[in-house]
C-alpha cells in the first residue's frame, strides 16, 4: 500500500500520481491523509486501485472516477463522484450538494445526507443515500438509481426521464412530472442489490418507486406552459 | 465568488484568541475573495453612552492628528482616537448624526464604515493576507467576529465596496452571492429616509434588515421578510452585538460549513479554511439548510 500526505505532497502530485504510477506500476491500495478539504481529490481516476481518504475533502472528490474503488472517510464537498464513469465511491460522512451530478455509470454511497441536488442529470449511476437528500434531487435524471433510506426534500425528480427513484421516509414534494409507482418484483430485486452493496439492512418493501409520468415527452401546445 | 469566515468564541477566557484563530481562515479563503477583505470584529464595550465610530480615509497619508484637534476645536468634545493606518477608531459620546455631519463638511475623504458600542470594522482592498498584516487582525480579541474575502462581480473594486456593510448600530453583513433585485430594494428604502454610500447590491440587504428591525422585527423575522423580499442567491452571515447569524437562499448553491465545539463556532464558505482550528476533528460540522436561520449568542 502507497500512503501520501496531503500536508506534504501537493494535490497536483498526488492526482499525477494516482493518474499514471498507479497504473504503470498496478498498485492496488493507495491511502490519502490529511485530506483537510482539498478539492479535487482522486478526480479521473482510471484504474481498478482502492483509495482510502482519510477525513474531509473539498469540491469534486472522485470526479469521473473509472474502475476505482475511492472511500472518503469524512464529509464530501460539492460534486462528489460528478460525472463518475464506473467503480465504487463510498462517502462515510455526509455529502454536499450535487452528488453523483451527472454520473454515468458506478455506483455512489453516501452513508448520511445528500445535500440539494443530489443526482442532478444522472445517466445511469446507481446513488445510495443512507440518509435525507435534499431539494431537487434527481432533477432532469435521465437514466440510474437513486435510493434514499430517508426523507426526501421539495421536488424531487423534477422533469425526470427514465431514472427511477426509491424513497424510504417522506417525500415533501414531487417535481413537475415526478409520481409514486407500484414497486414491481424487478424494483425490489434492484433495490435488494443495491442494499446490500451499501451495506445497510432495510426491506425493499419499505421503499417506495417514484417515476415519470413522461407527460413532458412530447410537445403539448395546449397545457399553456403550466407544468 | 467570495468567501465567508464567522467565529464566536464561547468562552470569555478564549477571547484572546479571535483573532489568532480567524486569520488563517481568512487567507484560507483566498482563492474565494483575493480582491478585498475586511471584518467586523466584536470586541470591548465602549465605556458610558459613548460610541465607537470606525473611520476610513481614502489619502493613505492622512492626517489623524489634525483631525482630532479639529473635532476638539469644532465639536468641544474630547474624543479618544485610535489609528491603524488609513482607519481609526473614534470613540466619543456624540451622536452619528452630529458626526456625519461634522465630518462631511470638514473632511469629505473620511467614512464612517460602522457606529456602535462593540463592534469595529476594517475594509481595504488587496488580498486578505495584506490587509490582516497591515490592520494587525492577528491581534484581535474579542467575542465574535464576522470577515469576508470579496471577488467582485457586481460593482467595482474599492474600500467602500468591500465587506462586511453596516447599517444602524452594531450590525454588519457579509455576502457570498449576487441579488438580483438591489435597485428595487433601494427605491423602496431611500423615500423613507434611508442612505445609501455605495451601488453594491450587500448594501441593500444590509440595510433592508437593519430597517426591519428598527420597524420592530427581532432578527429571526426581518430574515423571513428577507426570505420573501431578496431575489437572487445568497449566503449571508450577520453579526450583532451578541449574536452570530447565519442564512442561505432557497437554492443553496453559495456554499457554507459550520464546526462547533464547546469553545467555538467557525464558519467558512469551505471546510479546508477550518481544517486546521484546533479540535476541528471533534466538532461538529453541517451544512447549513436553505431558508433555516442560525442563531449563536456571543
Amino acid at each position: 500500500m502507497e500512503r501520501i500526505d496531503l500536508a506534504k505532497t501537493s494535490l497536483r502530485e498526488l492526482n499525477q500520481f494516482l493518474h499514471h504510477e498507479v497504473r504503470k506500476k498496478k498498485i492496488k491500495h493507495v491511502e490519502v491523509i490529511n485530506p483537510d478539504g482539498a478539492h479535487s481529490i482522486a478526480a479521473g481516476v482510471d484504474a481498478p486501485v482502492k483509495i482510502d481518504i482519510r477525513g474531509h475533502t473539498g469540491y469534486y472528490c472522485a470526479g469521473m472516477n473509472k474502475q476505482a474503488e475511492i472511500t472518503v472517510h469524512g464529509n464530501a464537498g460539492p460534486g462528489v463522484a460528478e460525472n463518475m464513469m464506473s467503480g465504487l465511491v463510498h462517502v462515510k460522512g455526509f455529502a454536499s450538494v450535487s452528488a453523483g451530478a451527472s454520473g454515468h455509470g458506478g455506483t455512489l454511497i453516501i452513508d448520511g445526507d445528500a445535500s440539494l441536488r443530489c443526482g442532478i442529470s444522472m445517466k445511469g449511476i446507481d446513488i445510495v443515500v443512507g440518509g435525507n437528500v435534499g431539494n431537487f434531487s434527481a432533477f432532469m435524471a435521465q437514466a440510474g438509481t437513486l435510493v434514499v433510506c430517508g426523507d426526501a426534500g421539495d421536488h424531487l425528480g423534477d422533469s425526470l426521464y427514465e431514472a427511477v427513484i426509491y424513497v424510504r421516509g417522506k417525500v415533501k414534494s414531487f417535481g413537475a412530472d415526478a409520481r409514486e409507482e407500484p414497486m414491481t418484483k424487478a424494483d425490489e430485486k434492484k433495490l435488494a442489490e443495491l442494499l446490500d452493496k451499501a451495506g445497510l439492512k432495510y426491506k425493499p418493501k419499505e421503499f417506495k418507486r417514484i417515476a415519470s409520468a413522461k407527460s413532458l415527452y412530447n410537445w403539448n401546445a395546449d397545457a399553456n406552459q403550466e407544468y | 465568488m467570495c468567501g465567508i469566515i464567522g467565529l464566536l468564541v464561547k468562552r470569555p477566557d478564549l477571547r484572546s484568541q479571535l483573532g489568532d484563530w480567524m486569520v488563517p481562515i481568512l487567507i484560507g479563503m483566498t482563492e474565494r475573495g483575493p480582491d478585498s477583505a475586511g471584518l467586523a470584529a466584536f470586541t470591548d464595550r465602549s465605556k458610558g453612552d459613548s460610541l465607537k465610530y470606525s473611520l476610513y480615509a481614502d489619502d493613505p497619508d492622512f492626517d489623524w492628528k489634525r483631525l482630532e484637534t479639529s473635532f476638539k476645536k469644532h465639536l468641544g468634545s474630547k474624543i479618544k482616537l485610535g489609528v491603524q493606518d488609513n482607519h481609526a477608531l473614534l470613540v466619543t459620546h456624540l451622536e452619528p448624526e452630529e458626526v456625519r455631519t461634522w465630518l462631511h463638511e470638514h473632511f469629505p475623504g473620511v467614512h464612517v464604515l460602522s457606529v456602535g458600542k462593540v463592534m469595529e470594522v476594517y475594509k481595504d482592498i488587496g488580498t486578505p493576507a495584506e490587509i490582516a498584516e497591515k490592520y494587525d487582525f492577528q491581534d484581535l480579541e474579542g467575542s465574535h467576529v464576522v470577515a469576508h474575502t470579496r471577488m467582485a462581480t457586481e460593482s467595482a473594486v474599492t474600500p467602500d465596496r468591500a465587506h462586511p456593510f453596516t447599517a444602524g448600530r452594531d450590525f454588519c453583513l457579509v455576502h457570498n452571492g449576487t441579488v438580483s433585485n438591489p435597485n428595487s430594494i433601494r427605491r423602496m428604502l431611500e423615500p423613507r429616509g434611508i442612505h445609501f454610500d455605495t451601488d453594491n447590491d450587500t448594501e441593500a440587504v444590509c440595510r433592508f434588515l437593519e430597517w426591519r428591525m428598527r420597524e420592530g422585527d427581532s432578527l429571526e423575522k426581518a430574515l423571513q421578510h428577507g426570505f420573501a423580499e431578496l431575489d437572487g442567491f445568497y449566503t449571508l452571515l450577520m453579526g450583532t452585538k451578541d449574536k452570530l447569524a447565519l442564512v442561505r437562499d432557497a437554492f443553496a448553491c453559495k456554499p457554507a460549513v459550520v464546526a462547533e465545539t464547546d469553545d467555538y463556532v467557525a464558519i467558512a464558505s469551505e471546510f479546508h479554511a477550518l481544517a486546521h482550528l484546533p479540535n476541528v476533528n471533534k466538532a461538529r460540522i453541517f451544512e447549513p439548510q436553505p431558508e433555516q436561520i442560525y442563531v449563536w449568542n456571543a
